[in-house]
């Protein structure tokens, strides 16, 4: 990819990277449509449940039955619905899903842009999602609707806070924005990697970085016993499906840049096992990343919203502040 | 520029995954503080009450089966007890063993219920199917007893239908003993943690007093701190000649109406080890029950300890094979009423902590 990169734009280099941008898109969606199906069946083995196993082998096609379930059903609008912003809201929240992946690097050379600003770029245009949710949960006119994008509105726009203050961090220690270069940095044995000089920030990350998914225990936006579906309640279909698939690919973005930014990304633990190829490791530690959010699934029950609120501002602001305090102070002393 | 703020007016039910059935909830909320609520019952009524005036005794038993469906056993036991009282018909000794087998266990399996869901509501998925694999073996149990998984319609005037099958005491025996530990195991896992304890702290508050004033019962009541259960009260069948505690709670919020359902499954489990050491290796199942049952006339009540509370049952007969009017006093019906005043002030998700706390049963809310 490097060598694309830094040719000067033709059509050679954008073909190529417009067909691996489609390549990546499938492969999200086939990841997307496994993760549903790992999850389900983790899931299901933590609570004496076999999980899906109807659907093609061990149910490994169930999740390919779901999405055409969904592909196939009629298409509804609430007649009283905002028509045109429930159209555009799924699209608003889905595509900026997609388009964070661009700035994840899966191995020295497999990456798609090498940004400077890289980490900026994360978490800027995943807040453009946010905009979408609250769309869709005021175009729907339906109060469980409103009430589950209120929150939600409130809680990720909170916590989007703790969660770039926590990567600074790591972003004063390698002294750039690029993720790319920040991976770099942690080469060697596993302690030069992020998660223990910024285990702290780590903390943060993870924690901000779940309500920011939405995922069990901070999954009130659509906390189902409460708000029955939050803010798609009125949605069906494949508009139902953009926002499902947002969501896991969120999922894939945030265990990816966790893995990238604090776990070493392609390295190995150790310098004798670089024979192993990067995207192995990467994937390795990404896919602990993921079976971690479904392990709170299963353990955890829902936070409520004040308490959610009054964490997020009252301790893990003050804390990834702490945190980018201490790093500086110890860098100037270090070096 | 005046910015105008609007109630908002949501209808929570009677199609909603929280409302336990089909309790429906009109709630006038600011932002997201409940500032009313009224809620809406009648769904599933079914008129029990009424077309039991036309059927006889040993036809009405199905019918309490419908009403709390969570805990039929007690449903049978309190009609078939105040057919009893009425007559004057002596139960014998290994039938009322058998009955208070089947009521403890039926309580245990309608707080595990209770606790699946409540957890269920409060957002944690996986404690919902350890408490139903458990409850699993209970209704294994009574299924092989009576035949039925949750309506048994098991006990009869004077007695009971089946006699246990071969082992059935030995294994029961060996699920008390599994269960203790699975109590255990349930607190380790639910009890201590932090967000839980967060979601239910403090939530919900009821008093001694207006618990007295609503007429409420059960572990509402006792989470109250009012040690009152009919059990030890106001002794019924054998309760009398077992050592038991009750559980009480000390503020009356949702963390006690917890505590409390979790000590009663153990104090039931003490219950059983007792009641299955003394069981009687033989004897009858049925007393001496004329071929008709007619109750001489006059008036009867009585009341026992169902899982949710009080369960009452007036009798009014004419001396004819019918009751002439039979009144079930439901603790679920009971228990509901204060919700409209508790709620007031909260949030959304409080709602669903108290309303999950209460335990109702809308098939005997409705009757």
């Amino acid at each position: 990819m490097t060598r694309f990169m830094e040719d000067s734009l033709g059509w050679l280099n954008f073909g190529v990277f417009a067909a691996s941008a489609v390549a990546l898109l499938f492969i999200v969606l086939f990841v997307v449509c496994y993760l549903i199906y790992f999850e389900r069946k983790f899931i299901g083995w933590m609570q004496y449940r076999v999980g899906p196993n109807r659907v093609g082998p061990f149910g490994l096609l169930q999740s390919i039955a779901d999405v055409a379930k969904l592909l196939l059903k009629e298409d509804v609008i609430p007649k009283r619905a905002d028509r045109d912003l429930f159209v555009l809201a799924p699209v608003l929240t889905f595509i900026p899903a997609f388009t964070v992946l661009a700035v994840i690097p899966y191995t020295e050379e497999l990456y798609f842009t090498n940004l400077n600003v890289g980490v900026l770029y994360y978490i800027a245009v995943s807040g453009i999602s946010i905009i979408g949710i609250v769309i869709a949960g005021w175009a729907s006119n339906n109060s469980y609707s409103l009430l589950g994008a209120m929150r939600s509105g409130a809680q990720m726009i909170s916590y989007e806070i703790p969660l770039v203050m926590s990567i600074l961090g790591t972003v004063l220690i390698s002294g750039s924005m690029n993720i790319r270069t920040i991976v770099i940095e942690q080469e060697g044995w596993f302690w030069n990697w992020n998660i223990f000089p910024q285990i702290i920030g780590f903390l943060v990350f993870m924690v901000a970085a779940v309500a920011e998914l939405a995922r069990t225990p901070f999954d009130l936006p659509e906390a189902e016993n409460e708000l029955v579906a939050g803010y798609h309640v009125e949605y069906t279909g494949f508009r139902f499906a953009f926002f499902m698939l947002s969501e896991y690919v969120y999922m894939i973005a945030m265990s990816g840049l966790a893995t990238a930014i604090f776990l070493g990304g392609w390295h190995a633990p150790a310098p004798f096992l670089d024979f192993i190829p990067g995207i192995v490791w990467f994937l390795l530690k990404w896919a602990f990343c993921v079976f971690f959010l479904f392990w709170l699934r299963a353990t955890m029950p829902r936070v409520r919203i004040d308490q959610l609120m009054t964490f997020g501002w009252r301790y893990l602001i003050p804390l990834s502040l702490v945190n980018i305090f201490l790093t500086a102070i110890i860098m100037q002393i270090v070096r | 520029m005046t910015v105008r703020t609007e109630e908002l007016i949501l209808n929570v039910g009677p199609q909603h995954p929280s409302t336990h059935g089909v309790l429906r909830l009109i709630l006038h909320l600011d932002g997201e503080v409940i500032t009313k609520a009224i809620p809406v019952i009648g769904y599933l009524h079914r008129g029990t009450e009424k077309l039991a005036e036309n059927l006889n005794y040993t036809q009405i038993i199905p019918y309490t089966d419908r009403m709390d469906y969570v805990s039929a056993m007690t449903n049978n036991y309190v009609l078939c007890h105040t057919v009893e009282t009425a007559m004057g018909i002596e139960v014998p000794e290994r039938a009322e063993y058998i009955r208070v087998i089947c009521m403890e266990l039926q309580r245990i399996a309608s707080h595990l219920v209770w606790w699946g869901t409540y957890l269920l509501d409060l957002g944690a998925l996986s404690p919902f199917l350890y408490a139903f694999k458990d409850r699993e073996d209970i209704l294994n149990f009574f299924n092989e007893l009576t035949g039925a998984r949750m309506t048994y319609n098991y006990m009869r005037v004077g007695g009971v239908k089946w006699d246990v099958p071969d082992t059935w005491i030995e294994r029961v025996k060996d699920f008390v003993q599994y269960m203790k530990k699975r109590v255990d195991e349930y607190e380790a896992l639910v009890s201590g943690n932090e967000i839980f304890l967060n979601r239910v702290k403090g939530i919900g508050i009821i008093d001694a007093k207006t618990a007295l004033d609503y007429g409420l019962s059960g572990p509402a009541l006792r989470s109250a701190g009012v040690k009152w259960d009919l059990r030890r009260n106001e002794p019924y069948s054998i309760y009398d000649r077992f050592d038991f505690d009750i559980p009480v709670g000390k503020t009356g919020d949702c963390l006690d109406r917890y505590t409390v359902r979790i000590e009663e499954i153990r104090q039931s489990l003490r219950i059983l080890e007792q009641a299955l050491a003394q069981f009687p290796s033989d004897g009858e199942i049925m007393g001496k029950v004329p071929r008709v049952i007619r109750p001489p006339e006059g008036e009867v009540y009585v009341r026992i300890e169902s899982p949710r509370g009080e369960i009452g049952c007036h009798l009014v007969s004419k001396g004819k094979q019918e009751p002439y009017r039979l009144k079930f006093r439901r603790p679920s019906f009971w228990n509901l009423q204060i919700l409209s005043e508790l709620l007031v002030g909260e949030s959304m998700s409080n709602l669903i902590a108290i309303l999950g706390g209460t335990d109702i049963i809308l098939g005997e809310v409705d009757a």
